[in-house]
């Protein structure tokens, strides 16, 4: 196998060095793709969607359509993720012994044969792998959470202005709950924001999007043309692009976020939900 | 509306799994529903589309309303208007017959089977329709994406097989994606018509040939042309049978409309046959591809096993075809994506039956069963007829336009076969009926089902399979209208 | 000599990505350890967004984003080599996005692979196919 790998990839190389040659060199700007749509982007981006950061208004509007899919692959990874992996209760053989933990005392109590204790706010299930989470990573990235959402919220509301945008937001969104679910623990984190509810936010991101765009359908324009959106919003149609690229990237993020812990909490605990890392 | 088809087409299916994966949550008996209706949407909008487009000629769909080279469009014309009919039919009626099977397998998952379900149908009809470059590699991921996850709910040996396409078939999209790279660099486009016309002045650049190879090396991967086929006879035997039927019909059909596409329409006919002097060197790859799914479908022991090489002899078919060079042989080729199609649809689902049934597909499990489901039985016959052959069924048509095209290339190598793969799948269905006929031995399994009674499968398996067949029938009858009123206007002028 | 020097400067972004991509490739192929073919498929798209993302680069350009967007001096004209080219940038979010979901997808099957053969090494899970 290491040969055949080896001759594969020389040979693949090769053409591809032989092919390099009749490549502009870097950064010419005079090369094709630097003259033939780009200029028409920077130079008319502002008249005809009023967004200047160029790549958010190409990437939402311009090249729109090719970012829903976008957004419907990473929901597409999120099912497959659940789809593969998810034990359901029914497949799941319950350990024999259950261990509940007293949250204001912090005692453990041990009950054998399937004994279970009706769900209250006193006591929290854990596992017989439970360690008790450090007080000093618990408080710093209690202290830290707040803080990361906020500037995901500003990077998705700041997008048309500045670098970032729906996708960059959903995922420092994600990463923050993400690092709740690391410094405390899986059980923890899936109380907070249930399995059900991260299932639903997915789908709703991608329908905010593909929603729009059919909006824009039943507005008698083609799919997706925001500019339909102008007698909805109250707004001259360049500026109902610019809204309508804005709500759509809210979308975006709110599928990213949603499918980024999707991923993460199926991957972490390979499907049961118990402990994780 | 009727303007508005292009997009519906592609948004009903989306935005129905979007529906469907959150009543998976709510509601699971509302799924079915919901899947049935989108897709009979999408079918009729896909119909509607073949019937404008031979009223009208050319679509183009602009969406966000932005003009080609700066937004995404689509193009419907004559190759893709008749692909797409193919692609929705074949999924609604799969999805109707596998109703009973995917509820028995996945009880919990109704919902997100679905929704991946709805999702790679939506990613499927967005290759076929899309006219931009980069717009098809999104949806190639998305198709592939979901079809990685639908496999590999199966069998124990499910996961690796599936990782194993994992890996091929990303390679294969990311080569595809480079392609398409290379040609941005060299046109600064990324919309098809556009780059063809843009392409002419740089046929003699190295740039478009690597683009070109590039690009075909990853569609070949993609539709499991032979040297490249490894991953698929294993992904698709150990899945269930609902997905395996879904994607051993319609993944590498639509590979390979991508692939015609790419000749037709990106880089044309002329550079890829006059310019590049090497189609010969591909058919005999086609040659070699038919020859060896053939052989290796004989030494299988197992009826599924041997069907999946089957896909990958009959993948052999279409690329050789496209790859004559003449308009006989691309005729062949189209027609045989649609074909194709149809009859490892019918064949597939006759598995799901018989898997629902029997709960084995190897030989040993299939004695007695002309007995035991006849109708089933009767369908096996009708696609094995048609994989084989025989008219008036379609793939004797497809066939024919094959052979009249190698003769007239004067590629007698394609042509011997092209026979020699009829005469093998002679040998495998017969083998697999003459099992079928006999009785197993009484003391066999011991089963409680007393002999000489009917054991069918239920009735919504069966309708659906019994209209595939008889569809074959009917699409071998019309053969001449689709080849005068379609096929003829997708093929370009200059193509003799 | 001269020559052959400058092209090889002049375009080493692409000798660059083309190595990157045959490590990942190679891995792909030739490593037995199922999660070391898929960072070596995550390096190999990786390369390729690098390609794209160097197509973008113009010299003396900055950043794809208009200043004095809005405000006072908005209406002041645009000139296009003021700017790099903003396609490939956002394409490549689009492909970064697939990749990480592929990324995701593959953990997950590696996962299921593991909780069937308890190894990730292909060699001994086709012995243990093999054996049964």
């Amino acid at each position: 196998m290491k040969i055949i790998g080896l001759i594969i990839t020389v040979t693949t190389g090769a053409l591809l060095f032989y092919a390099a040659g009749d490549f502009p060199a870097w950064s010419d700007p005079a090369s094709p793709a630097s003259t033939y749509l780009s200029p028409h982007f920077i130079e008319k981006t502002m008249e005809e969607t009023s967004v200047p950061n160029i790549v958010t208004a190409v990437l939402a509007d311009y090249r729109g359509f090719d970012t829903m899919f976008e957004t419907a692959v990473i929901f597409s990874a999120g099912v497959v993720c659940f789809f593969l992996l998810r034990i359901s209760r029914r497949e799941d053989e319950e350990p024999e012994t259950r261990y509940y933990r007293h949250v204001l005392t912090g005692v453990t109590i041990q009950l054998k044969e399937g004994h279970e204790i009706p769900p209250s706010a006193d006591f929290e299930r854990i596992d017989s792998m439970w360690t008790p989470p450090d007080l000093i990573i618990k408080t710093g990235c209690r202290l830290l959470i707040p803080f990361v959402q906020l500037f995901a919220l500003y990077v998705i509301a700041h997008g048309h202005h500045s670098p970032g945008g729906g996708f960059q937001g959903g995922v420092i969104l994600g990463a923050s709950v993400i690092l709740f679910a690391i410094s405390h623990d899986l059980r923890t984190a899936v109380r907070r924001m249930s399995e059900k509810l991260i299932g639903i936010l997915c789908a709703a991101g991608v329908l905010i999007y593909a929603g729009t765009g059919a909006l824009c359908l039943l507005l008698k324009l083609n799919f997706l043309d925001y500019s339909a959106l102008a007698g909805v919003l109250h707004v001259d149609p360049i500026t109902a692009r610019s809204h309508g690229i804005l709500i759509v990237e809210i979308g975006v993020g709110i599928a990213v976020l949603a499918t980024m812990i999707w991923i993460y909490n199926n991957i972490s605990s390979a499907g049961r939900y118990r402990q994780g890392l | 509306m009727s303007e508005q088809y292009p997009a519906l087409l592609v948004v009903v299916p989306l935005l129905s799994a979007l529906v469907v994966s959150v009543a998976g949550w709510v509601n699971k008996r509302l799924c079915f529903p919901i899947a049935v209706a989108a897709l009979g949407v999408t079918a009729w909008s896909c119909v509607g589309l073949l019937l404008r487009v031979l009223d009208e000629g050319v679509i183009v769909y602009k969406l966000g309303g932005w003009t080609p080279p700066m937004g995404i469009a689509y193009y419907i014309d004559y190759l893709n208007s008749l692909v797409l009919p193919v692609v929705s039919i074949v999924a609604l009626l799969n999805l109707i017959a596998n109703k009973k099977g995917i509820e028995q397998q996945f009880p919990d998952k109704t919902g997100p089977f679905y929704t991946l379900y709805l999702l790679m149908v939506t990613g499927l009809l967005g290759i076929v329709v899309t006219g931009d470059a980069f717009n098809l590699y999104v949806l190639l991921e998305i198709a592939a994406l979901t079809g990685y996850g639908l496999l590999a709910m199966g069998e124990e040996r499910a996961p690796l097989a599936t990782l194993n396409y994992l890996y091929m078939g990303t390679i294969g999209a990311c080569f595809y994606l480079l392609g398409v790279g290379y040609l941005y660099i060299v046109t600064g486009s990324l919309n098809m018509v556009d780059i063809a016309g843009l392409l002419p002045p740089l046929y003699q650049s190295k740039a478009v040939l690597a683009a070109f190879i590039i690009c075909m090396v990853g569609v070949w991967l993609k539709m499991a042309f032979f040297p490249l086929h490894a991953w698929l006879p294993n992904a698709y035997t150990y899945a269930n049978s609902a997905a395996s039927s879904l994607i051993a019909p319609l993944v590498t059909k639509v590979m390979v409309y991508v692939m015609i596409r790419l000749i037709l329409t990106v880089f044309t006919p002329e550079f890829v046959f006059t310019t590049l002097a090497v189609s010969d060197a591909v058919v005999w790859l086609a040659v070699i591809a038919i020859v060896m799914g053939a052989v290796l479908a004989l030494a299988e022991r197992n009826l599924k096993k041997m069907l999946t090489y089957i896909v990958v002899a009959e993948v052999g078919y279409m690329v050789g075809g496209a790859w004559l060079g003449n308009r006989d042989g691309m005729t062949g080729a189209i027609l045989h994506i649609v074909n194709d199609a149809l009859m490892t649809l019918c064949v597939f689902m006759v598995v799901g039956n018989i898997v629902y049934k029997v709960k084995g597909y190897a030989f040993e499990d299939l004695q007695g069963l002309f007995r035991k489901m006849p109708f089933t039985m009767a369908a096996l016959v009708i696609g094995a007829m048609s994989i084989i052959g025989v008219p008036p069924t379609c793939g004797f048509f497809s066939k024919w336009y094959l052979i009249v095209g190698a003769i007239s290339a004067g590629h007698y190598g394609f042509m011997a076969a092209l026979i020699f793969s009829s005469i093998v799948s002679v040998v495998l269905f017969f083998r697999v009926f003459e099992i079928c006929y006999y009785e197993p031995f009484a003391d066999h399994h011991g089963h409680d089902n007393h002999s000489g009674g009917m054991d069918e499968a239920p009735v919504s398996m069966v309708v659906p399979l019994l209209i595939v067949a008889v569809i074959l029938i009917v699409v071998g009858l019309y053969t001449g209208d689709i080849v005068n009123h379609v096929i003829q206007f997708a093929i370009p002028e200059a193509m003799v | 000599m001269t020559d052959l020097i400058s092209m090889v400067v002049a375009k080493y972004n692409y000798w660059i990505y083309i190595t990157l991509m045959m490590i990942g490739l190679y891995a792909i192929i030739a490593k037995n350890n199922l999660v070391k073919k898929i960072v070596g498929m995550n390096i190999f798209q990786t390369a390729i967004i690098l390609f794209y993302v160097s197509i973008s680069v113009k010299k003396g350009a900055t950043i794809p984003i208009l200043e004095h967007g809005h405000g006072p001096d908005a209406h002041h004209v645009v000139h296009a080599v003021d700017y790099i080219n903003p396609l490939p940038h956002v394409l490549m979010l689009t492909a970064i996005v697939v990749g990480v979901a592929t990324l995701g997808v593959a953990l997950a099957l590696a996962i299921r692979v593991y909780n069937n053969y308890n190894t990730l090494e292909e060699d001994k899970i086709l012995a243990q196919i093999r054996e049964k």
